[in-house]
């Protein structure tokens, strides 16, 4: 069995590491929370000759929103396979202190409905109060309408606390897996906010179909995103009904492909999974009349008959009798969830977010097999991932480039910092080209690196460390290192902290003359070096932005 | 080989370069020649599958207005109608600013232009649209990558520039490229001294891909801040607007006015997905056609003489059903509309091979045929812009039939 662990220790340990210049205000990542791990099944790692420091930074790195101190410590004294046990039972795991802070968000727990009610649309407040939006120029309707709505009721706060509590939750949420997962998962079932009442829709999707299933059964994650208004208005599937509707006030309907397609193609099977164009039809056949109420005020699921096409369909060669209702999205599901293509792609793409870019085959079918056998256990599929000698190999330590959320997350708790998740962190991302919640296209975000490395992302990434590490990104804030001794050893300790790895000599030599270092005072003292400059010239340099 | 693990390969020598303190440039420069034309591509991905017969709309077919009830355009000269351009097709009204260049023969329009082997996924069809290779998935580099590569140029950090967040896939290869969302955020503190620490870091790093990339970044940051390239004003009264599309197209002009050495140019622009509530001559299309239309006038107004030496291409990966669905939007179809704009373009006219909207004429009795090859109009603008001669080596396995546009 192992022993409790305590917090308290991992404090001072810090105090020492980093020689804290600037305190962080209210309650930062390291607070000790009071309960202590229970951990049942450690799991069966691979033997590998890394040293425990080494073992513990690639699990964080991956697992995790990178290495803090406080978590760097846990994960050495626990052990590798029982920290990454205790992750996934999250449940297990006491997040108080971050769910306090959450409590700042009222959005974050109010349906959709209340949600249309709190934060309404400026033009429906305006035509409510008898004011005339006729004719004004977009100028002078945001100047007028900015007088009826307070700041804090426009329906952009609904997304500024979501983003800010995603940003809370990585940097500060002892439940580190689960947060990569909900980054994962959010991804792979992508929604965007900027499409309609999706805006009104995506809080309540995070909650509910997403956070709710990451350690569940695949198929109860794909039926609760599938039933999820945010999905069925973002792919259309709303609007979609029989060929042969015809409504009073909207004229006649009709199919609509969308959600069909990319049910098939990015949800399960892989755009090479062995569909058909007459499947993806069939399929949108048997989700018509999967609807919302009222999108615009109510925003919750419904079934709609009338809309519903009865008819017998055939989907991947299996024959679905006329007549089932609703039940035949249920039946779409089933075949999709458990299906070989599935276990494939999910795989595949796991193997892709935690391992390597180009994770080799044996090890995806390997993962795709525990998922088959276990219809679909996504723990158990987890688990399959972290014991296998791939993941231990040397080929995927530091492997992957962090994404622009990765790589602001890991800066602050890199240093044991806090972020409130505000304008200027939110900036940043979107300058880095990850703008939260906001990916256009179905298929989210690239779950490879080649993307996130190009000139524009490079300068905004150096940009973000320097400004960070200078205290010039409000909201977040990090204490700086001492820096009080041997430059030599001041510049090796820094970067043993934040890169964990020996700095090369070369390397070395360049941060000390970018520091100034070798200059030496008319009285013989060598000058104290600029501990802000320091951390920014280590959080841009390219050993930080690898994983 | 992958493709971006060769570059970094061809791009070490650029590296000692960069330690030994010598421009990073004379590097590349042993691989290309020094003469460069002036000419410059631009190309304009519309993500999201655009909708060729709402752009350039063939009302003249008199299965068009079957087909579309609710979202066929007005005819010409009716209020709110399409603008016309020959006995079929009329232009969408949303592109008025546009005209001139039609009237001026600089801009020409390819319809019914796709790739063979429709697929109806963004993903994959943006990504044949990108490698070149319709159907072949394992291509590591992209087409305009390759063709820059055969190409000769000069010799600068913004040789080949997307501004765009994220670099696209048909720039991934080993020739550099730089991407930026805008050169107004392509800038770090300290001015151009800022950087030389980490010019140094990244010269040193161990991971070849970030290597690669930090010396195209700080070659480019430095002549950015040397020709002060984001405080350019417009030239000839152009106003661009603030449209993302719009401001894009004002940065790349500040590159090709600079003289900075700008060969080739991507950018993207997002909203094209219109499933729901597509509209006509105004709502969700109109609006993204405005944008468009504005920027890419503004654009050619702004660049004056330089106009001549400069093509834009606007493409996207894949046209829209010839029927309209139930929710008067219309899904995934095959073939689209190209335009291509600029001088040496033989325009103010549509070519392309459309065969109509009959049942009998359609594809997969859904979608608009395909009459030309997206393939062939690239090839027209690259063989143009960068003087190459082998259509083969940019798009493997393909060979160009007649001009399109000449």
């Amino acid at each position: 069995m192992l022993n409790p662990i305590s917090m308290h220790h991992a404090l001072p340990a810090l105090a020492l590491l980093l020689g804290c210049a600037t305190a962080s205000p209210g309650t930062g990542p390291l607070a000790p929370s009071g309960a202590s791990p229970r951990v049942s099944e450690p799991l069966n790692l691979p033997p590998v000759s890394w040293s425990s420091e080494e073992k513990a930074v690639h699990v964080l790195n991956r697992l995790a929103y990178g290495p803090s101190p406080a978590d760097l410590q846990q994960v050495e004294e626990m052990g590798p396979g029982a920290w990454i046990a205790w992750q996934l039972q999250p449940g297990d795991i006491d997040d108080g202190a971050v769910e306090k802070r959450l409590a700042d968000f009222p959005s974050l727990s109010m349906s959709t409905a209340e949600l249309v009610a709190h934060y309404p649309r400026a033009k429906k407040v305006a035509e409510a109060k008898g004011i005339s939006l006729e004719g004004k120029s977009p100028e002078a309707l945001r100047t007028q309408l900015a007088g009826v709505i307070e700041p804090f009721q426009l329906p952009r706060q609904v997304g500024a606390e979501l983003v800010a509590a995603r940003l809370i939750r990585a940097s500060a949420s002892r439940r580190q897996f689960q947060e990569q997962l909900v980054d994962f998962w959010f991804n792979h079932f992508n929604v965007s906010a900027d499409k309609g009442a999706v805006r009104w829709m995506v809080s309540p999707y995070e909650r509910e179909a997403i956070r709710q299933h990451l350690f569940g059964s695949f198929r109860e994650l794909l039926g609760a995103v599938a039933h999820h208004p945010a999905m069925l208005f973002y792919l259309d599937n709303w609007t979609s009904t029989r060929e042969d509707l015809s409504l009073p006030k909207k004229g006649r309907m009709g199919l609509n492909e969308n959600y069909g397609r990319e049910l098939l193609e990015l949800h399960t099977l892989g755009v090479d999974g062995g569909y058909t164009q007459q499947d993806v039809r069939e399929v949108a056949r048997c989700f018509t009349g999967w609807g919302i109420r009222k999108p615009n005020e109510d925003g919750s699921f419904e079934f709609h008959p009338r809309a519903h096409d009865t008819g017998p369909k055939r989907v991947l060669g299996v024959d679905i009798p006329a007549g089932g209702g609703i039940e035949d999205g249920e039946r779409v599901l089933d075949l999709l969830a458990t299906h070989p293509s599935t276990a494939r792609f999910i795989a595949r793409k796991l193997a892709q977010k935690f391992v390597m870019d180009a994770p080799p085959p044996a090890l995806v079918e390997r993962v795709a097999q525990v998922f088959l056998r276990t219809r679909g256990d996504l723990t158990a599929t987890y688990r399959a991932l972290f014991e296998s000698p791939e993941f231990w190999s040397d080929a995927a330590r530091a492997a992957k480039v962090k994404t622009p959320l990765e790589f602001t997350v890991s800066a602050v708790r890199a240093l044991g910092g806090t972020t409130a998740g505000d304008v200027p962190m939110v900036q940043a991302l979107n300058r880095m080209g990850q703008p939260l919640y906001r990916a256009q296209p179905p298929t989210g975000w690239a779950e490879v690196s080649q993307p996130w490395v190009n000139p524009g992302a490079l300068v905004a990434r150096i940009d973000f460390g320097l400004k960070l590490a200078s205290g010039r990104l409000t909201g977040t804030e990090v204490p700086l290192p001492a820096v009080d001794g041997d430059p030599d050893e001041v510049v090796d300790r820094t970067a043993r902290a934040i890169l964990h790895r020996p700095l090369g000599d070369q390397t070395r030599a360049t941060v000390l003359a970018a520091l100034g270092a070798s200059e030496v005072m008319p009285d013989g003292e060598r000058r104290r070096l600029d501990g802000a400059k320091l951390v920014g010239l280590l959080l841009g340099a390219p050993e930080f932005q690898n994983q | 080989m992958s493709a971006f693990s060769r570059r970094q390969f061809l791009r070490s020598a650029g590296a000692l370069a960069a330690l030994g303190a010598v421009p990073v440039f004379l590097g590349r420069a042993l691989a290309a020649s020094p003469t460069s034309s002036g000419k410059t591509l631009v190309l304009v991905f519309l993500r999201g599958g655009a909708d060729g017969l709402s752009i350039v709309a063939p009302v003249g077919d008199p299965a068009y207005r079957a087909a579309r009830p609710t979202l066929a355009l007005a005819p010409p000269g009716k209020d709110g109608g399409a603008l016309r351009l020959d006995d079929v097709f009329a232009l969408h009204p949303a592109l008025s600013p546009l005209l001139p260049l039609w009237g001026d023969g600089t801009l020409g329009i390819v319809h019914a232009a796709g790739l063979p082997g429709a697929t109806r996924s963004h993903f994959d069809a943006q990504d044949f649209c990108e490698s070149g290779t319709p159907g072949l998935k394992s291509t590591a580099d992209g087409w305009l990558n390759r063709a820059v590569q055969r190409a000769s140029g000069p010799d600068g950090a913004f040789r080949v520039v997307a501004v765009q967040p994220t670099l696209p896939r048909m720039l991934v290869g080993d020739a550099p490229a730089v991407a930026m969302s805008s050169l107004g955020q392509f800038r770090l503190p300290g001015g151009p001294g800022g950087s030389s620490a980490f010019d140094a870091l990244y010269a040193q790093a161990v991971d070849t891909a970030l290597r690669t990339t930090g010396l195209e970044t700080f070659e480019a940051l430095r002549e950015a801040g040397s020709a002060k390239l984001a405080q350019l004003p417009p030239d000839n009264g152009a106003t661009y607007g603030n449209a993302p599309i719009a401001r894009r197209l004002q940065d790349v002009s500040r590159l090709i006015r600079a003289g900075v050495g700008l060969q080739v140019a991507v950018t993207d622009m997002g909203g094209w997905d219109t499933h729901v509530g597509e509209g006509t001559e105004k709502g969700q299309l109109a609006s993204r056609l405005s944008e468009l239309g504005g920027a890419l006038a503004a654009f050619a107004r702004d660049l004056g003489n330089r106009w001549a030496d400069t093509r834009v291409v606007v493409m996207t990966e894949f046209g829209r059903t010839a029927r309209e669905n139930g929710n008067r939007g219309t899904d995934h179809g095959t073939a689209s509309v190209m335009l291509v704009l600029g001088g040496g373009v033989r325009g103010g006219r549509v070519v392309g091979g459309y065969r109509g909207l009959g049942r009998s004429e359609l594809f997969e009795e859904r979608d608009l045929a395909i009459g030309t090859d997206v393939r062939s109009v690239l090839w027209e603008a690259v063989r143009g812009q960068l003087a190459l001669r082998d259509a083969s080596r940019v798009f493997p396995g393909f060979s160009p039939g007649s001009p399109v546009l000449g």
